[in-house]
């Protein structure tokens, strides 16, 4: 169970994310949307410890984790992806994978010990890059990748950190049309294992349609619409906020 | 095979050449005394020896975390002040050598937690410019409190008996042990085993970490890595390896001083060692150490056969006039930057 009270950040005058509560079940798969700008982005940082807020609170499994910093909270299980590819670039794809493993099961401070004699981890993050089908890839530099590639990629390191949390910041941003269903397969095969729970900002509504069972609307940093998708996308407030900007 | 893929942690040579002139170095270094006797050969020996270890521990920062420090010779000195002055002060024994190391050891990890806590969390040119600073005011320190160190004359001390050059351990004829030459190898092991045991950890999952930190620091710390503690970790090992480089050091020089440990020179001789050799690889400090050595001690007197061999001619004689080896010396690394941009053995394992 995840839940932000009154959140809120400001970058000088500006106020990002304004006063923000929401709370997250567990099985759900809450949609962000909104304009650029809108804070969504921001509002994902704050949640997974990149940022702090200005004011208000994060709480998650019970616990205050406000000014918890982003390694314990992607310890305890929150689980981030990024919009910008944000990988090992000169570390093979398998590494880039297997250093997520390595962290979920507690291995980094192992000094002694090659890492290659760690065959459990390297095994499984060979097992996470078969769901992306990238193992024939697994010896290639992340960062020559194909961009769709590279956004599999990102998706099967979250994948092997094993959350309980997922958050998905447009994963599907400048992938080619046949690439997306891998993706979008995965989403909702996260969904339907019941115990997790997904965030996703997308910009694709008939992505969010298919996926979300509940929206929220992020406009000028404020949380203004939340529901079931039918009724949110309907309601005059996002078609003003949002849809009428988004589908220009 | 099995037994060298453990030794070397499985991390072989990325090329034939490099392995090849890693079996070069290895056999000249360890049968140095034999193949090459006479003190100044000798010399150079003991220094390749120490100099890989400060390099590769160097190369521990630079190459596989991406933290660039000017404080390593302060480490250096540390272990060489360590080791020096407890000889000097309580006397030519084996304890001594082990206090002074443990102490040592003990200032130089608490240096390193105390520089990096204060630091780590800046922008890496703000943590080189404190590490900068902060080695600048001990160096400041070693000279002027110089009832204790000598100031800038350094300390001369005297070494366990067994390892001072009157100490035989076998004469047969032409052939003798002295104790130069068990100092030598007590150098030489030593070294050997310090660096194979940072070749462990650069291929532990630990150090997998640090190559993760200096890829990308920010996705490091999204998965789960507090990276402050892997820095933290790496930098006092670092130190620690330095400082064990320089009572090796202390202990072939019989000698310290200022000049030999804490010159700001030292630090960009290392920096060019592992530059040249290749950032990111502990071979490329192998590398790097060995030629930087050689060039240093050798190119003089190369300089001055080839003046005489050229006199006669016009310029040449002056070109080559050993006064001008510094130029050369100068001329060789920024062409060795120039075409080797990832250093000798980056560019031999891309040849592969």
């Amino acid at each position: 169970m995840l839940e932000t009270r009154d959140l809120t950040i400001r970058f000088g005058g500006h106020v990002a994310v304004d006063a923000v509560s929401c709370a997250f079940s567990p099985g759900s798969l809450t949609a962000i949307v909104g304009p650029n700008g809108a804070g969504k982005t921001t509002y994902f940082n704050l949640i997974s410890g990149q940022l702090r807020p200005t004011a208000g609170q994060v709480i998650f499994a019970g616990a205050d984790i406000t000014r918890m910093p982003a390694s314990a909270r992607a310890r305890q299980g929150l689980g981030r992806a990024f919009q910008l590819t944000n990988l090992f670039p000169h570390l093979s794809v398998r590494e880039n994978v297997r250093l997520a493993v390595q962290s979920r099961r507690r291995a980094g401070l192992d000094l002694f010990r090659t890492w290659t004699s760690h065959v459990e981890l390297i095994e499984e993050a060979e097992d996470v890059l078969d769901q992306v089908a990238l193992r024939e890839r697994r010896h290639v530099a992340a960062g020559l990748l194909p961009h769709g590639d590279q956004r599999k990629l990102e998706v099967a390191i979250l994948l092997a950190l094993r959350p309980t949390i997922f958050m998905f910041d447009e994963p599907t941003a400048g992938m080619s049309v046949d690439e997306v269903p891998v993706i979008l397969d995965l989403i909702h095969e996260i969904k339907a294992r019941g115990d997790t729970t997904v965030l996703l900002v997308e910009h694709k509504m008939d992505v969010v349609r298919s996926l979300a069972d509940r929206i929220i609307v992020l406009h000028n940093g404020k949380l203004v619409a939340d529901g079931e998708p039918a009724g949110v996308i309907a309601s005059p407030v996002v078609q003003e906020a949002y849809l009428g900007i988004a589908n220009v | 095979m099995t037994m060298l893929r453990v030794v070397l942690s499985g991390d072989f040579p990325q090329s034939r050449i490099l392995s090849a002139a890693l079996l070069v170095i290895f056999i000249a270094l360890a049968a140095a005394p034999f193949l090459f006797p006479g003190t100044q050969s000798l010399n150079v020996a003991a220094k390749i020896c120490y100099f890989v270890v400060l390099a590769a521990s160097y190369d521990l920062l630079l190459g596989y975390t991406g933290i660039v420090s000017f404080a390593h010779t302060m480490f250096f000195g540390i272990g060489g002040y360590g080791a020096g002055l407890a000889l000097y002060t309580w006397g030519p024994t084996w304890t001594s050598v082990l206090i002074g190391t443990l102490l040592g050891l003990g200032l130089a990890i608490v240096l390193a937690l105390i520089i990096g806590l204060f630091s780590l969390r800046v922008r890496a040119i703000f943590f080189a410019m404190i590490t900068l600073a902060v080695a600048s005011a001990f160096a400041i320190l070693a000279s002027q409190l110089s009832w204790l160190t000598g100031g800038e004359d350094g300390r001369t001390f005297r070494v366990p008996e067994v390892l001072r050059p009157g100490y035989s351990l076998l004469e047969a004829g032409a052939f003798s042990i002295n104790g130069r030459i068990i100092t030598y190898y007590l150098i030489f092991l030593a070294a050997l085993v310090l660096f194979l045991g940072m070749l462990r950890v650069v291929n532990s999952p630990f150090g997998r970490v640090l190559q993760g930190i200096r890829e990308n620091e920010f996705r490091a710390e999204a998965l789960g890595y507090r990276t402050i503690v892997y820095r933290s970790i790496v930098n006092c090992l670092s130190a620690a390896m330095a400082t064990l480089a320089g009572v090796l050091a202390a202990l072939w020089l019989r000698y310290t001083g200022p000049a030999v440990t804490l010159s700001f020179d030292i630090m960009l001789d290392i920096l060019l060692m592992v530059v040249i050799g290749g950032m990111g690889t502990l071979y490329g400090a192998v590398i790097g150490a060995t030629i930087f050595i050689l060039a240093e001690n050798y190119l003089q007197a190369l300089m001055g056969a080839l003046s005489k061999s050229a006199a006669g001619l016009p310029v040449l004689p002056q070109l080559f006039d050993p006064d001008r080896w510094l130029l050369w010396l100068g001329v060789l690394f920024v062409l060795s930057v120039y075409f080797f941009p990832a250093g000798i053995v980056g560019k031999l394992a891309a040849r592969k």
